[in-house]
């Protein structure tokens, strides 16, 4: 039996009032992929700063290849042959892709050959890839591919991957795979985080879980269920969501050839968009980021007022011309895709966080007056009925875990008992638990008659969830199909550009 | 080795305690430089410090510097939280003493008590529609607010200027550039008997007291704070970027135009050109000091203004350079913005490569 590349020994990592790691000890073999599993929160982000030089543990220590390993900084990382994708890109939108990936590399491998050593690399592997392009004008697969042959350029020995496929086509996902699957073969060691679990089965040989900044268990997932791996995560037995029954009401949510221009300099444009959605029904929209999602939700939160009025109708009523409190008053409640600054501002409490959205409908307000009282015991009875965990409601929105905020802001738009909702990747970065938890709260809300629109890039999600399913692309919103007439690989063909088809030949009126 | 370590919430408790921090830092090192210049430094901190607290003139004085300083920064901190760069106040200032003490000099010889009310309208007035400018570049053609206001500060000093050597020019003043003084109701009654102590200082309590009140109890504060921390926020909610724009705007020229006119209607009055002396600028300092903060602010307007009147005594008995002081409030704020850094990160003493080893 060979030596372990990495072996974390009794890894503890304190927080004021929270251990974050408690004794987490286990080994990475040589070129095994070794998907590391918990819930928000359970500590893996904290496990894998560590490793990484971000932060240092307070106790235990680690070994790689045998000797001591204590990386002080990123770099000190690197240099001993640790690289990482995370979830987010670190790249500049405004620079190629030779210049994103120099400053990511000490001054002495960011030589002239740089443009051709990223070609040859990025060919060997088949992550096609043209250095002098600018980042901005590439694709989300297309900018980790550049996260990817910037660690691939340091020969790394370990390569974490931070949930990497969640914003790829399956057709991405599965080129990821093979690429991951070869450096593998190689010898390099993968540590895999992600919740998607059947992609743990197919791609990982091994599997620790943390849970509670513990270590719950480890086990083989080829073995294993995606319910069982669940359930080992979350420490319950899990409840999965109920599809929404078809029976269709009227339609609540008319868009009727909405056009809008980005105001981003890389945005998309949003082209003659039209769809409908009726009281009680889901509509999933598919798409890759950044073909026009964040275009889309604009118009529809109306943080941008559309091209006309009736563009956009709520229960016959035309609201395209209206901000976003008119439309709230009307009965439309939004979860945007960015929890920190976007749905919730980071500084202020949870309390507070509920003026943002929730000020007219539960009468926190009168006459301007904040009544803070009304504001807390709203926010307190969010946080009960969603089990969001956070030390108080007076608490700042930025102190609580990804997920937990997820299901904060969720529960402060579901609570209004909204007639039309619309969500964007509701569970981006969220737990199983927190996931079905979250898809059920949709679930039930569309059984009471609200029409839901959910932007999503996971396209389990979606199945799971929607009656219909479009998909956008380059700013072109395709006819819906119902979610019975096509597969997950039409989704995907027609997130990647071709015309969505389905099995019926006439689109659904 | 020092580390700084990202707090998982910024910490409360160092927001209130780094003003302080910077005191005591910036009491070092006026030790050093005092020293540095062959002064006796326990003598200088005395004279600034302490000495113009021991008479009732120095208390007096020690309004009449904070109340300026107080009603601009109180404005221009509503400003500052919603990220809404006024940098202008010192401009808002000069047309608030401007258009107030026009109309004394217009009504000149009449007067009652009807007058003062009527200056201080038409400063505040005054001091909007300075303010205004900029507002109006900003959310029209996106213009810089920071550089517009600032530009304009220096093209209100000179309008000032340019009326005193004109129009509003004593004709009993032997050419004077300076106007009339004012009549006697269009002063600013006394607080103390016999000091320059004027109610001004009662109104800079008040606004206090209203700030603090709008930034805590009203939607608008919540408005303000969503707009700074993040944009995108305040799109969601619906808030209008517009109209907050305008609103600290105006309020914040308003308070300053009121703080020219109680200048120019109070200890001077009259207008000179050498009216404005820096309040709106150092009351941007104030503002920070007091963590953008009404009551925080109060308590940081009397540390300056006790730096101004103590500075102006340690000059005199010690013969110190008058840049002496400006280097003392840069100091301070040098040193907040510094210890700023504890509120988000912590200072973490460690070795790494033991503390990893260590079992």
């Amino acid at each position: 039996m060979t030596s372990p590349l990495l072996r974390l020994d009794g890894l503890t990592k304190r927080f004021p009032g929270v251990v974050a790691n408690a004794d987490v000890s286990f080994e990475i073999g040589r070129g095994e992929v070794h998907a590391l599993l918990g819930e928000n929160g359970a500590g893996k982000s904290t496990l894998v700063k560590m490793i990484y030089g971000i932060l240092q543990p307070d106790d235990g220590r680690m070994t790689l290849d045998g000797k001591p390993f204590a990386p002080a900084s990123p770099a000190d990382a690197r240099a001993h042959g640790v690289g990482i994708v995370f979830q987010h890109f670190s790249l500049f939108e405004a620079m190629s892709v030779t210049e994103n990936i120099a400053l990511g590399l000490p001054a002495k491998d960011a030589g002239r050959d740089l443009a051709e050593r990223i070609a040859k690399v990025s060919t060997s592997y088949g992550l096609k890839l043209d250095p002098r392009r600018l980042v901005g004008t590439l694709s989300v697969g297309e900018r980790q591919r550049v996260e990817i042959v910037r660690c691939l350029l340091q020969s790394p020995s370990l390569l974490i991957m931070d949930e990497p496929t969640s914003v790829l086509t399956p057709q991405e996902v599965d080129m990821l795979f093979s690429v991951l699957r070869r450096l593998s073969f190689e010898g390099c060691s993968i540590l895999y985080i992600s919740h998607k679990l059947e992609e743990i089965r197919s791609l990982c040989s091994r599997a620790t879980v943390l849970r509670g900044g513990e270590v719950v268990g480890a086990c083989d997932p080829r073995t294993e269920s995606a319910r069982s791996l669940a359930e080992m995560m979350i420490g319950a037995t899990l409840q999965s969501a109920k599809r929404p029954l078809s029976g269709q009401g009227a339609v609540r949510l008319e868009v009727d050839a909405l056009s809008l221009a980005s105001e981003e300099h890389f945005g998309v444009d949003l082209d003659d968009v039209s769809f409908d959605v009726a009281a009680g029904e889901v509509l999933g929209i598919a798409g890759v980021a950044g073909n026009g999602q964040t275009e889309l939700m604009e118009a529809l939160i109306g943080e941008r007022a559309a091209s006309s009025p009736s563009a956009i109708v709520i229960d016959s009523t035309a609201v395209g011309h209206l901000g976003p409190t008119e439309r709230r008053r009307l009965g439309m409640a939004f979860v945007p895709e960015e929890r920190l600054g976007h749905a919730a501002v980071p500084d202020l409490s949870l309390a507070d966080n509920t003026l943002l959205a929730a000020a007219s409908q539960r009468s926190l307000l009168a006459r301007g007056m904040i009544d803070h009282a009304a504001a807390t015991d709203f926010a307190e009875k969010i946080v009960a009925t969603f089990d969001v965990r956070t030390a108080g409601v007076g608490h700042v929105a930025r102190s609580l875990s990804g997920g937990n905020l997820q299901k904060f802001v969720v529960g402060r738009e579901i609570m209004g008992a909204p007639k039309v909702l619309i969500v964007a990747q509701p569970t981006w970065g969220v737990d199983a638990g927190a996931t079905a938890a979250i898809h059920q709260a949709l679930l039930d809300l569309a059984a009471s008659g609200c029409a839901i629109v959910v932007i999503s890039q996971d396209l389990d999600e979606l199945f799971a969830l929607s009656s219909r399913i479009a998909v956008i692309a380059h700013g072109l919103l395709s006819a819906p199909v119902p979610v019975g007439e096509v597969t997950i690989e039409d989704i995907g063909r027609a997130m990647g550009g071709m015309p969505l088809s389905h099995k019926k030949d006439t689109v659904d009126a | 080795m020092l580390r700084l370590e990202t707090r998982r919430e910024p910490s409360q408790a160092m927001v209130y305690a780094t003003p302080f921090i910077a005191v005591a830092l910036t009491l070092a090192a006026g030790f050093v430089l005092f020293a540095a210049m062959g002064r006796d430094p326990l003598q200088a901190m005395f004279l600034i410090f302490v000495k113009p607290l021991t008479t009732l003139n120095g208390i007096a004085e020690l309004t009449v510097k904070t109340t300026p300083l107080v009603l601009i920064a109180a404005g221009l901190a509503i400003g500052f939280r919603a990220g809404v760069w006024n940098i202008g106040a010192e401009g808002q200032f000069t047309i608030g003493a401007l258009t107030g003490g026009a109309v004394a000099l217009a009504v000149y010889p009449a007067g009652g008590v009807w007058l003062l009310p009527l200056m201080m309208a038409a400063g505040i007035a005054g001091g909007m529609a300075w303010a205004a400018i900029p507002a109006l570049l900003r959310t029209r053609f996106n213009a810089n607010e920071i550089l517009v206001s600032l530009m304009l500060s220096y093209v209100a000093v000179l309008l000032l200027s340019l009326l005193v050597h004109g129009p509003l020019r004593d004709p009993e003043g032997a050419n004077f550039p300076e106007s009339r003084l004012f009549q006697a109701s269009a002063l600013i009654p006394n607080l103390i008997p016999g000091t320059r102590a004027h109610f001004g200082a009662l109104v800079a309590l008040l606004t206090v007291a209203a700030t603090q009140f709008l930034m805590s109890r009203h939607i608008a504060g919540i408005q303000v704070k969503v707009l700074g921390q993040a944009p995108r926020a305040a799109k969601f909610a619906g808030y209008s970027e517009r109209r907050i724009v305008w609103g600290t705007f105006l309020l914040s020229g308003g308070l300053a135009g009121l703080a020219g006119l109680f200048e120019a209607a109070g200890p001077v009055g009259q207008l000179v050109p050498a009216l404005p002396v820096g309040y709106g600028f150092t009351a941007i300092i104030v503002a920070f000091l007091g963590r953008l903060h009404p009551v925080g602010i109060l308590l940081s307007g009397l540390l300056i203004g006790l730096t101004y009147i103590g500075g102006e005594t340690a000059q005199i008995a010690m013969r110190l350079p008058s840049a002496t002081i400006s280097i003392f409030q840069g100091l301070l704020l040098f040193f907040l913005l510094a210890s700023d850094v504890l509120v988000r990160f912590r200072p973490v003493w460690r070795s790494p490569r033991v503390s990893a080893t260590a079992p």
